[in-house]
Order: structure tokens, then C-alpha cells, then sequence
């Protein structure tokens, strides 16, 4: 069945794109692989208390407008659906299959978010090495409160779990902070002043820790996880010195990068983001990507945030409109006046945080696992091409890294940077492992009776 | 590990390698394994190292565990119930 | 002068097994490939040492496969000793599982007229007790199989690393990102235009997969070859259940199991197709029930390199001596004998007079 618009994922983008669609009397469908909308930035948000809200702020609590908007707009809401294909011509594969077979969108809008960058460091793949991002949906989803909690690496996130950690009566153990003291001054040289309420944030966070005691150890580097069978404790360097802590349950975090599987699979030209150093989705103004007829909105599209994310997937549910001929472009574009005057505002924080935040671990030592699943090693991935190796495609038949069940998104930004490293080609020049489907795994008897 | 903010959800009970377990409704199996105290919920099919969650968003594929007979299940992904049996996963699924 | 002794167009699994054959006799020898995009059909092998079936209705084909597998072991212990790369050969023989009584019938009249035109390999009809027997989780709906002993498979990725590696160990140049624009007959030898570089040559082995047709006439040769594209589908891993080679589904030795062998004329999209490897699934779970819930981790589609008959061509060209032409679609079934026995002949300068019949001239019509 043909629909007017396929929107793959129910976060800030998702929602925004289909109540706007769905006001203007579009036909509308939107897969959520979460059993309710919100996607991780306002996970559970229908479910918390308001203990939980205030814990973990105004900016989550503001998710509850957007998703009272989207349930009463009249988009169909399908939760629980894994797209694990889509084709050129627009045909979505969802599992577990709903009967009605695949989808097919005059238009498809991804809205799929982000994920945490890997952090590819010594240990990280022992138990009890979480993400930050993974710890905050066990708080936004379960209740879960970390005890004795190190967070170590960099990133507005990780300050924004200490806060919220420290709110709920968690205060986390210490923070390992790797953001660079080089790069303050030459970030705050990118600051314009439609960016400061975002500074006004963060340092208030800042604060907040500070004011709880919490042992703060800045300049980080040489981190790495001790343990055998779990994450025992950490060892880094700060001060001029090594320290050792103890320490069972380590978040790290490194920034968050566009999940790029969803529009890679669909054939979408991606290129490298240097100052944020992911690759994202070639989109033009209203987030049209190179496969005619999909659009790509939110952190998918390039990190922006939640914020941004909602006029993003308005400015794109404008373009939609348009193509579906409800709108002309005149209408289009008064439509998405206001959008894009907020989206600038909410964009304008982005140059100092890439610059301040620029990831740590995009070129691992030779002993660190790249590819989780198969166990690959940056050690491994170099020894490719010191045999000729030219780029990730070669290097996953080679050494297996991206083989495995995640389907390379664990280690496919870090296989890039290893090879652009070491063949001493931009990360852009060596490109990324090329995407197939399944997107999430189905089973064989799911494949066996996909109709 | 962790501890559990005031909660009025409902208590389910579950099975972990043969043990009773309580969560609470509308946990992820993987909440639930943590919320007990539980890090490793699998050993690798490639070399055997012990896994845990890293993401708790169905991305890195390291939570999987056997769900009532059912290997590989994402843990993170699958809400548990009053009853269900989780086991790890060693190595490779039968 | 020339700088090598020997240059190979193509990096692949052809490629790839000739250079490395050759260096190993001491030859100088340059491996010309592209960079990390390349249509590569080398990637997208299913690893099959495929005796059973290659060959019908052309012996000298079915004999060429034979001598491959036969040379095999020993090419697995060359890339085990000097690489250290177990390329994972295993040759318990190889199962073509039947769903119906007459497909059961028809495939042992297969197996009989091979037989009959081209010598006994030992191929037998086994009942669904003796399939069974062999690998115990097929399912009801097999009736039979028949069974060659001389089948095998192999892990064509460690192969292409392997012989990469051992090339590499034996001298030998991996030369990549140089996709070859021009070849000029010298005489004697050639000059290859390739990346913006100037290479020569004594010899020249045209062994690049699809883009050999039009780097042949180059040098006198013709490669009428075109794309056939086959998807596969594989599954996490399992634990070992079928160590027996099959022409559709084989275990690797990681535990993922591969299933595929469709034939789709599509040109050079390499793409999949839902309906495809839902019939591809389907068609392998009545085979093998217990993989109804195994997730699927990957699919793709990877192109063939065929021939109008499907068969090989092995030519040296008449007008420009010591350029040579090399194209199949099993890379990994005659990885032996393309490294073992073709190589060295290529170096001697003749073809032996078995190879005569995969000319390309058989695709010529005759002038009247």
C-alpha cells in the first residue's frame, strides 16, 4: 500500500514532521522501533512521574507537548517496527512484518536519530562499560540510578548525566574529562551571540557539579578500563600524573554522530563532516537526500540536537507537502519561515561544541577492539593495509570488522578514521563500508515470508 | 550498581538462568538483568570475552541473550514479562 | 626493457591466484587492482570447491575442475605456510539435497550422463536415510541428494587475502588503485597506462573480471563476458551443523551460514531483491527447519563473470604473443589449478593443448 509519507523514527523530528503532515490532511505513517514515541531524547516520557521530569529537566519534560501533538494529530503510529530495508523505489520492510506487508512512500522522511560515537579506548568492550547515553535511558526508562558511577570521556552529555544523576541522589563517583584545555579558546573564537543561552546551560551544569563536590579530573588522556571478566576500575592520566580508581560501572562517552545505516542502505550519497567528524547524508535545504523522493531529518541528517531536530522535521514535512502538491512553493516556504529562523538560532551552538568536544578516540592504539562483534583490532585493520588495502570495503573482507550482527555501526566511523590514518587519506576519500540490508537482523523464516 | 528510584509500577517476576528475579512492568529485559546486579549477559561466538549492554538502544547487538528458548533476543529491545525465562548466551546459538 | 617479468590485470581471486603462482617460480611479477569500489566478485563469492556439477556438456571443463580440486590441498598448505592464513578448505564432499522424486530423479540422470561424458567422480543418489546419516538436521521435506565425494569449500575472503599476502612474501607487487586505461603491444612485451603510471611487462594475464572485455581487444584477445548477478543471504553464527559442501547453503567455518545461487541478468546492479531471497530463505528452510528463527545479518548481490557458455576462457593471443586471457566465474573451484598449473604454463609461454578448447574462439561464427 502507497502512502503519502513513510517517516521512519518518533523522536522530535519524526513527531514534529508528522503532525504537520497529518494537519494538513496527509496521509501519514510512522515506524518507531520504541514501544511508545519520543525516540531517546524523550524516552518514556508518558510513563515519568514528575520526580523523574524534574530530575531530569526542562528540556525532557518539554518532550511531553510534542507527544501529546503527535499522538493527537492523527498520523498512524506504528511502535515496535524495525525497518530493516528500504529500496530506491521507497519500499519499507518493517519487522516483525504487520500483515499489510511492506510500505511504499510517495515520500520517505528517516528521522533515526543519533547514536553515542563509539569510544574505541582499552576495555571498553568489558561488562559494565556502558555508554552515557545507554546509563540516561536506564534513568529515563527504568528508574535505574547508577551507584558509584564513573563517567569518563567528554561531551555536553556526560555533564548532563552528572547533573542528573546528582538530582535524583546519585551524585556520580568522579569524572574522568577528556575535553581538551586547548580547545577552549580556539572554540570560543566560534561563538556568536544567538549561542549563548546554550552557554548560559551549560555552564549552570558545570556548576552544578562543581557545587556537589564531585571529583573532577580535567585533560584526561591514556584512559583505558582495567578488569577481566568486568570493568574492575580505570586508569588515565591528568595533573601530570597516573592515577588509578576502582570502579565497576564506567560510562563513557565521545559526542553522539548521525545514524547513517537507514539512508545508506536506501543508496543516499554521504559525505565527511570534518568538523564533526562523522560522516552524514548529502541533503539540501529542506533535507532532500540524493534518492529522489527521501528526506532525511534531525541528527540524522548532522548533529544539531532535539531542538533543532522539530524544525527540521517541519522544514522537510513543508518540502513534503509541496511534492504531494498540497502546498505551493510559495506556501512552502511561508509555512517554513518561522522553522528555519528558530533552526538558525538553535544551530548557531553547534561550531563551538564540535570545536570544543572534538572526539578523542577516532584512532585507537593497535591493541583496541574496533569491530565489537568480530573482535577486530585497529592492530588488524592496519596490518590490511600495510597489504594494500585501500579502504573499508577490502578491510571488511579482509579482517571481517562490520561482519557482525550490528551491521558495522559499532565500528564503522572508526574504521574509516583507522584506514584514512594510516593510508593518510581524508576520512571522506576512504569512505565508509557500503550498507546492505537486513538494518536490524530479521530471520530467516521472517525473509522466508516477506511479502 | 544501580538502584531503583520510588516506582509504582507493578512487580513482574522473571527467570535468570534458572533463578527468580524481580523487575518492574515495562522494564527491558536488560533493565531488569541490570537493576539485579547483572553485567555480563553473554560470552562472544568469535572469541568467547564476556559482554554486557553498551547502548540500551538496540545498536551494538552486545546485550543478546535467549529469551524463553529464543537466542540472540536484544535484551534492550524486549520488554520483559511476568514468567519469561532469559538465559546468557555462550558462544555461538545452537 | 621490460620491468617485470609478468603483469596481471585484475586483483581478484583469478588475478590473484596466477600472479602469486607465478611469483612463487620466481617470476617478477605486478598485481594491478582497483581501490577499495570495485565490482569484485572475488567479495561476494559463496567458496565453494564445486566439482559435481562443473562441466557438463563440456569434459574438458569437468576435468580442468577436477585437477583444481585435486591441487587444492596443496595451495591451502602453501597459503597456510608462508601466509599463516588457513583459508578453511575442507573437502568432506558435497550434498545437492532434493525436495521432490523427480527432482531427485532428474538430478541423478545429471549425475549419470556426467558420468558418461566425462569419467566417474563417485557421485552417488543417497535416500533421505543416508542423507541423514550424513547431516542429521535435514528436514522432512528432503526426499534424497545426490553425493559427490570430491566437493569441497573454502573461504574465498582468507583466499584472497592469503594470496594477496603470499604474493607479497614471494616478491611480488600489489599494485592498487590502478585501473588500467591502455595497453600497448611492444615487441616484445607491453606497456600498461594504469593509475596515471606507466608500468612494462614481458607478459601480460588479462584477469579482470568484468572489465576484461574491454581491455582484451587491447592486445588482440577477445573476452565476451557479462554480468550475472547472484544474491546471497547469511545468518549470524551457529553452532557447526553442516560440514558438508551444497551447492545452495554451506556453513562457514566462523558458523555463519551462506545461502544463495541465484541467476539474475540484470547488468551491473548488484543490488538485492526482496522476492529473491525470500525464495532463497524459503527454499533453504525446507531444508534445514531449525534455521527458521537464526537472524539474518547480511545480504547482497555480487555479479558473476560469464561467459556466453559459462564456461572459462584460457587463450594466449595469436597477434600479440605472451598476452593471455583469464576469466570464470568459479575463482575459488579453480584457484588450484590457476595457480598451480596455469600459471606456470603462462610463464613458459604455451598453453598446455588440454586448455585449447576454452578459446574464445569457440564464440565466433565461423566465416562461411
Amino acid at each position: 500500500m502507497t502512502h503519502d509519507c513513510v517517516i521512519v523514527g518518533a523522536g522530535p523530528a519524526g513527531m514534529a514532521a508528522a503532525s504537520l503532515l497529518a494537519r494538513h490532511g496527509a496521509d501519514v505513517v510512522v515506524l518507531d522501533e520504541q514501544p511508545a514515541p519520543g525516540g531517546q531524547i524523550w524516552r518514556g516520557i508518558e510513563a515519568a512521574d514528575a520526580g523523574l521530569r524534574a530530575v531530569l529537566g526542562g528540556e525532557y519534560a518539554a518532550g511531553a507537548a510534542a507527544v501529546a501533538e503527535f499522538r493527537a494529530s492523527g498520523a498512524s503510529y506504528r511502535p515496535g517496527q524495525s525497518v530493516w530495508n528500504i529500496t530506491p523505489e521507497l519500499d519499507v520492510w518493517t519487522t516483525p512484518a504487520d500483515g499489510a506487508g511492506h510500505l511504499r512512500g510517495r515520500t520517505v522522511l528517516l528521522a533515526v536519530g543519533a547514536m553515542e560515537r563509539p569510544v574505541p579506548i582499552p576495555g571498553w568492550t568489558l561488562p559494565g562499560a556502558m555508554g552515557a547515553g545507554g546509563v540516561q535511558i536506564l534513568l529515563k526508562s527504568a528508574n535505574l540510578l547508577p551507584q558509584g558511577l564513573v563517567l569518563a570521556g567528554q561531551g555536553p552529555l556526560l555533564y548532563q548525566l552528572a547533573t542528573q544523576c546528582i538530582a535524583a541522589g546519585a551524585p556520580p563517583a568522579a569524572i574522568l574529562d577528556a575535553a581538551r584545555p586547548a580547545d577552549v579558546w580556539p572554540a570560543l573564537r566560534l561563538l556568536r551571540p544567538a549561542a549563548l543561552p546554550y552557554l548560559h546551560k551549560g555552564l549552570l551544569l558545570q556548576g552544578t557539579i562543581r557545587a556537589a563536590g564531585i571529583p573532577w579530573y580535567r585533560g584526561v588522556t591514556r584512559l583505558r578500563l582495567l578488569g577481566g571478566d568486568a570493568v574492575a576500575g580505570v586508569r588515565f592520566h591528568s595533573g601530570g600524573q597516573d592515577t588509578e580508581i576502582a570502579a565497576n560501572l564506567v560510562a563513557l562517552h565521545d559526542g553522539v554522530i548521525p545514524a547513517q545505516h537507514a539512508a545508506r542502505v536506501a543508496g543516499c550519497t554521504h559525505r565527511w563532516d570534518a568538523a564533526q567528524a562523522c560522516f552524514h547524508p548529502v541533503l539540501d535545504a529542506w533535507g532532500s537526500a540524493t534518492v529522489p523522493g527521501l528526506l532525511v531529518a534531525g541528527d540524522a541528517g548532522g548533529i544539531g540536537g532535539a531542538a533543532a531536530a522539530v524544525h527540521q522535521g517541519r522544514i522537510a514535512a513543508a518540502d513534503i507537502l509541496r511534492r504531494l502538491g498540497r502546498l505551493d512553493e510559495a506556501g512552502r516556504d511561508r509555512l517554513a519561515a518561522a522553522d528555519r529562523r528558530a533552526l538558525a538560532r538553535h544551530l548557531a551552538i553547534r561550531p563551538f561544541l564540535d570545536r570544543r568536544y572534538r572526539p578523542i578516540a577516532l584512532v585507537p592504539d593497535d591493541s583496541v577492539t574496533v569491530c565489537r562483534c568480530e573482535e577486530v583490532t585497529a592492530a588488524d585493520l592496519r596490518a590490511a593495509v600495510a597489504m594494500g588495502c585501500q579502504g573499508p570495503n577490502q578491510a571488511k573482507s579482509f579482517t571481517r570488522a562490520g561482519m557482525g550482527p550490528c551491521q558495522g555501526r559499532m565500528c564503522g566511523t572508526t574504521v574509516t578514521t583507522v584506514l584514512a590514518a594510516a593510508l593518510g587519506r581524508p576520512p571522506g576519500d576512504v569512505g565508509h563500508a557500503r550498507v546492505r540490508p537486513p538494518l536490524k537482523p530479521i530471520t530467516v523464516g521472517e525473509l522466508a515470508e516477506a511479502t | 550498581m544501580f538502584s531503583r528510584r520510588d516506582d509504582p509500577r507493578a512487580i513482574c517476576r522473571f527467570i535468570f538462568e534458572g533463578q527468580p528475579l524481580e523487575a518492574k512492568a515495562g522494564d527491558s529485559v536488560a533493565a531488569a538483568l541490570l537493576a539485579a546486579g547483572i553485567t555480563q549477559f553473554r560470552t562472544t561466538p568469535a572469541t568467547g570475552a564476556p559482554r554486557g549492554p553498551w547502548c540500551l538502544m538496540g545498536v551494538c547487538f552486545d546485550c543478546l541473550v535467549d529469551i524463553d528458548g529464543q537466542a540472540n533476543r536484544q535484551a534492550c529491545q524486549v520488554t520483559v514479562a511476568e514468567g519469561m525465562a532469559v538465559r546468557r548466551m555462550y558462544g555461538p546459538r545452537p | 626493457m621490460a620491468a617485470y617479468d609478468l603483469i596481471v590485470i585484475g586483483g581478484g581471486l583469478v588475478g590473484g591466484a596466477i600472479a602469486w603462482g607465478a611469483a612463487r617460480l620466481g617470476a617478477s611479477v605486478a598485481l594491478l587492482d582497483e581501490g577499495d569500489v570495485a565490482h569484485r566478485a572475488a567479495r561476494g563469492n559463496f567458496g565453494l570447491v564445486w566439482v559435481q556439477t562443473k562441466g557438463a556438456g563440456m569434459p574438458p571443463y569437468a576435468h580442468w575442475t577436477r585437477r583444481s580440486a585435486e591441487l587444492w590441498p596443496e595451495l591451502q598448505h602453501a597459503m597456510t605456510e608462508r601466509t599463516g592464513v588457513d583459508v578453511a578448505l575442507r573437502q568432506p564432499g558435497g550434498l545437492m539435497f532434493c525436495l521432490s522424486d523427480e527432482e531427485l530423479e532428474s538430478r541423478a540422470e545429471q549425475a549419470r550422463r556426467m558420468h558418461n561424458e566425462s569419467g566417474g567422480i563417485g557421485t552417488r543418489v543417497l535416500d533421505r536415510a543416508e542423507v541423514r546419516a550424513l547431516v542429521p538436521m535435514v528436514g522432512d521435506r528432503v526426499v534424497g541428494a545426490t553425493f559427490c565425494p570430491l566437493d569441497g569449500h573454502a573461504n574465498p575472503l582468507k583466499l584472497l587475502r592469503a594470496l594477496h599476502h603470499a604474493l607479497a612474501g614471494a616478491g611480488g607487487a600489489y599494485l592498487p588503485n590502478r585501473t588500467v586505461t591502455a595497453i600497448t603491444p611492444q615487441a616484445p612485451g607491453f606497456v600498461v597506462q594504469a593509475g596515471g603510471e606507466r608500468l612494462t611487462g614481458a607478459k601480460l594475464v588479462i584477469a579482470a573480471g568484468l572489465g576484461s572485455r574491454d581491455l582484451a581487444p587491447m592486445v588482440g584477445l577477445a573476452m565476451p563476458v557479462s554480468p550475472l548477478r547472484g544474491q546471497i543471504v547469511v545468518t549470524e553464527r551457529l553452532r557447526p551443523f553442516l560440514d558438508h559442501a551444497t551447492h545452495v547453503i554451506r556453513q562457514t567455518e566462523e558458523g555463519g551460514v551462506m545461502m544463495g545461487d541465484s541467476h539474475e541478468e540484470v547488468g551491473f546492479d548488484n543490488g538485492t531483491l526482496v522476492p529473491v531471497l525470500r525464495d532463497i530463505a524459503a527454499r533453504n528452510l525446507a531444508v534445514f527447519p531449525h534455521l527458521r528463527d537464526a537472524s539474518v545479518v547480511r545480504v547482497w548481490g555480487a555479479l558473476r563473470v560469464m561467459t556466453p557458455d559459462g564456461h572459462p576462457i584460457y587463450q594466449q593471443s595469436e597477434r600479440h604473443p605472451g598476452a593471455f586471457a583469464a576469466t570464470c566465474h568459479s575463482g575459488v573451484t579453480l584457484a588450484g589449478a590457476h595457480a598451480l598449473a596455469l600459471a606456470p604454463a603462462i610463464l613458459a609461454g604455451a598453453l598446455p593443448e588440454s586448455l585449447a578448447p576454452f578459446s574464445a574462439a569457440r564464440f565466433h561464427v565461423q566465416p562461411a
